[in-house]
């Protein structure tokens, strides 16, 4: 009974912070929407890369190639057949003369991002250490250059936009809904325990029979198919996407969510994901003004980015496991016995 | 055709970008071997100094660099003390990631100090004689590139003699192996990780100053690019060892600047596709790096 309380409240905490985000989205001015819609969508991105990084403890820079092939496969198959003909003149016939639904998009962006995923772990995931991190990031400098050079499956280095606007707060906090709960579904399986023993003590957990590139595999195929939906969920909440908003810096960023959060809870990736995004939308209106507790407080335009910068080194430096220690949500009087 | 077009002056070009990323590959190597850090803001210690170079343009040219130099390992020996200090022992992810937020911190200050103007890029053009040709045994080689291959030799040289012959590159050595141990056996830490962050930031001043000469436009993401080319090489070549991560250096920069060289544009747009793809076979077959000849890839120890 305890462990099922226990476990509840691990899955339930961050479902409700999710929601209640969602709920505020709705409340608000339409301008200020945006803030809300984009902590949603990188609650997704970073709860898929922690499924891999957190669980396994490797690291991976690769992760934004599934959150890029997702956005462009879900972005080109939504633009309306008649904008489609104008536009996108260079694609294949396959492409070119059909689209799909809303939801139907989101399901092929997590189906290409895990398939993608699977082919790249394949030779990849014998790596470890630093040879992972940049054999990782290889694959994303590679998924980069095609995305932005080859026409026939996208828009190439111009913008790709007309794509339907449909992640609004519903379908943003459904879509993090989702990657939240399979994410736990995931870690609290017999995979996700054999992974999260390898990453303790890789020689131990072989030693009692885990075999850890398969299971490293399979963290990356399923870490890649919900980077692929996130994905999906990112060009539906902006429109219009370029290679350049899936790159480098979105690697960065949500990497640094995750850490701040807590690399190695579920929970963790979810706080970070939110802190980090809140903190960021309020310097951004800061930058404009706003009254916090009374006091103007008015920030010199351009200081946002020191001071969200500033504010994530000091945490980390301050709490090198992150804001939640690296653990689960635990209800107040379940802490004592541990 | 490629080899055709492989001339002196390409190839010289390719040696002088060997000799700069094999400089970067020892300031990152070197604070690896001690701290086990992947330092991403190195690129920012450079960018740092390509800016001082930038804004005493006006100056002397010795009195520009000497500041230049001045500021970057100041600044280099304060990132240790506030950042990397407190990180010791850390697991790699947290210490990789709080070092990116280090490089965008930087970056963001660079931006804020540069926009002071309204324009974005400084111009450091105190060195840009350096870029004009000289003629060598009837072909052209630009000034900078010799001064890059002798600048590179004489350092590596000087910090190899460092390394082998005093006690600081004694006691640098054994931290670098195992640090516990030489810690039992008298190297101080602090003082070691010290000497190796102010190495470290001499050399990334040392790039800054010769890569101003080549880019004399400074942005706040000035050698970003290189600093990202230069880990990969890094990796490439074996992190584990100092001579085995400058050579992964030296080698990326020398095919990159070959391949810069050969190539006509519209002939590379898949270019960085097939580089890092081969990145990606080197790192299968050889994990520990492709210059770790004998020894094994680095398993998890027990």
């Amino acid at each position: 009974m305890r462990r099922w309380l226990d476990a509840f409240a691990q899955l339930a905490a961050p479902m409700l912070l999710v929601v209640a985000v969602g709920l505020f989205a709705t409340t608000v001015s339409p301008s200020n929407e945006v803030y809300f819609m984009n902590a949603l969508v990188s609650v997704a991105i970073v709860v898929a890369i922690y499924v891999f990084v957190g669980n396994s403890g490797v690291l991976s820079f690769g992760q934004i190639s599934f959150v890029a092939v997702g956005a462009f496969a879900a972005g080109v198959m939504t633009v309306p057949l008649e904008s489609k003909k104008g536009v996108l003149t260079t694609l294949f016939p396959l492409l070119r003369d059909h689209t799909i639904g809303d939801v139907l998009s989101l399901l092929l962006a997590a189906a290409l991002g895990g398939l993608f995923a699977f082919a790249v772990g394949l030779p990849l995931m014998r790596l470890s250490g630093l040879a992972a991190g940049i054999a990782t990031f290889a694959v994303l400098e590679i998924t980069h250059n095609v995305l932005q050079q080859w026409t026939k499956i996208g828009p190439g280095a111009t913008t790709l936009s007309l794509v339907p606007e449909t992640t609004g707060p519903l379908q943003g906090t459904l879509g993090a809904l989702v990657v939240i709960g399979i994410a736990f579904a995931y870690q609290r399986s017999r995979l996700g325990r054999q992974l999260r023993a390898s990453r303790e003590d890789a020689a131990a957990a072989a030693g009692v029979g885990v075999h850890v590139h398969v299971q490293r595999l399979w963290a990356f195929t399923l870490s890649g198919a919900l980077a692929g939906f996130a994905g999906g969920l990112l060009v539906h909440q902006l429109g219009s996407i370029t290679t350049e908003q899936v790159y480098l810096e979105l690697t960065f960023l949500t990497l640094a969510m995750l850490v701040v959060g807590g690399l190695t809870s579920l929970w963790g990736a979810v706080v970070g994901a939110l802190a980090v995004s809140g903190l960021d939308s309020f310097l951004s209106q800061a930058e404009q003004g706003v009254h916090v507790l009374g006091q103007r407080l008015d920030l010199p335009s351009g200081t946002r980015l020191v001071f969200l910068a500033a504010i994530m080194a000091l945490v980390l430096i301050l709490r090198p496991s992150g804001l939640t220690g690296g653990r689960e949500f635990r209800l107040p009087w379940a802490r004592r016995n541990a | 055709v490629i080899l055709a077009a492989l001339d002196f002056q390409t190839l010289s070009d390719a040696i002088g970008l060997g000799a700069i990323y094999a400089l970067m590959a020892v300031g990152i190597g070197l604070v690896f071997g001690v701290l086990r850090l992947v330092n991403f803001a190195y690129g920012q210690l450079i960018m740092a100094g390509a800016y001082v170079l930038a804004f005493t343009s006006g100056w002397p040219v010795a009195a520009s660099i000497a500041t230049c130099f001045a500021v970057v390992v100041a600044l280099s020996l304060t990132m240790e003390l506030v950042v990397f200090r407190p990180l010791r022992g850390q697991s790699p992810p947290v210490m990789l990631v709080t070092t990116f937020a280090i490089a965008f911190l930087l970056q963001a200050i660079a931006l804020i100090v540069d926009l002071r103007d309204d324009t974005l890029g400084e111009v450091a053009a105190a060195l840009t004689s350096l870029s004009a040709p000289v003629t060598i045994a009837g072909a052209e080689v630009r000034k900078i590139t010799l001064v890059s291959i002798v600048v590179a030799a004489g350092a590596l040289l000087l910090l190899a003699l460092l390394l082998a012959r005093t006690t600081i590159g004694l006691h640098t050595r054994a931290a670098a192996n195992d640090f516990r141990t030489a810690r039992l056996l008298g190297v101080r830490a602090n003082r070691v990780i010290a000497f190796a962050v102010v190495v470290s930031g001499l050399l990334a001043a040392a790039v800054a100053v010769m890569m101003t000469v080549t880019l004399p436009l400074v942005t706040p993401d000035f050698a970003l690019r290189d600093t990202i080319v230069v880990l990969v090489g890094v990796v490439v070549g074996g992190i584990d060892r100092l001579w085995t991560a400058t050579l992964g250096g030296f080698t990326i920069g020398f095919v990159s600047g070959v391949i810069n060289g050969v190539l006509p544009t519209d002939k590379t747009v898949y270019l960085p596709s097939a580089v890092f793809a081969l990145v990606i076979l080197v790192l299968l077959l050889r994990p520990a790096g492709l210059f770790a000849w004998g020894r094994r890839a680095a398993a998890e120890r027990v």
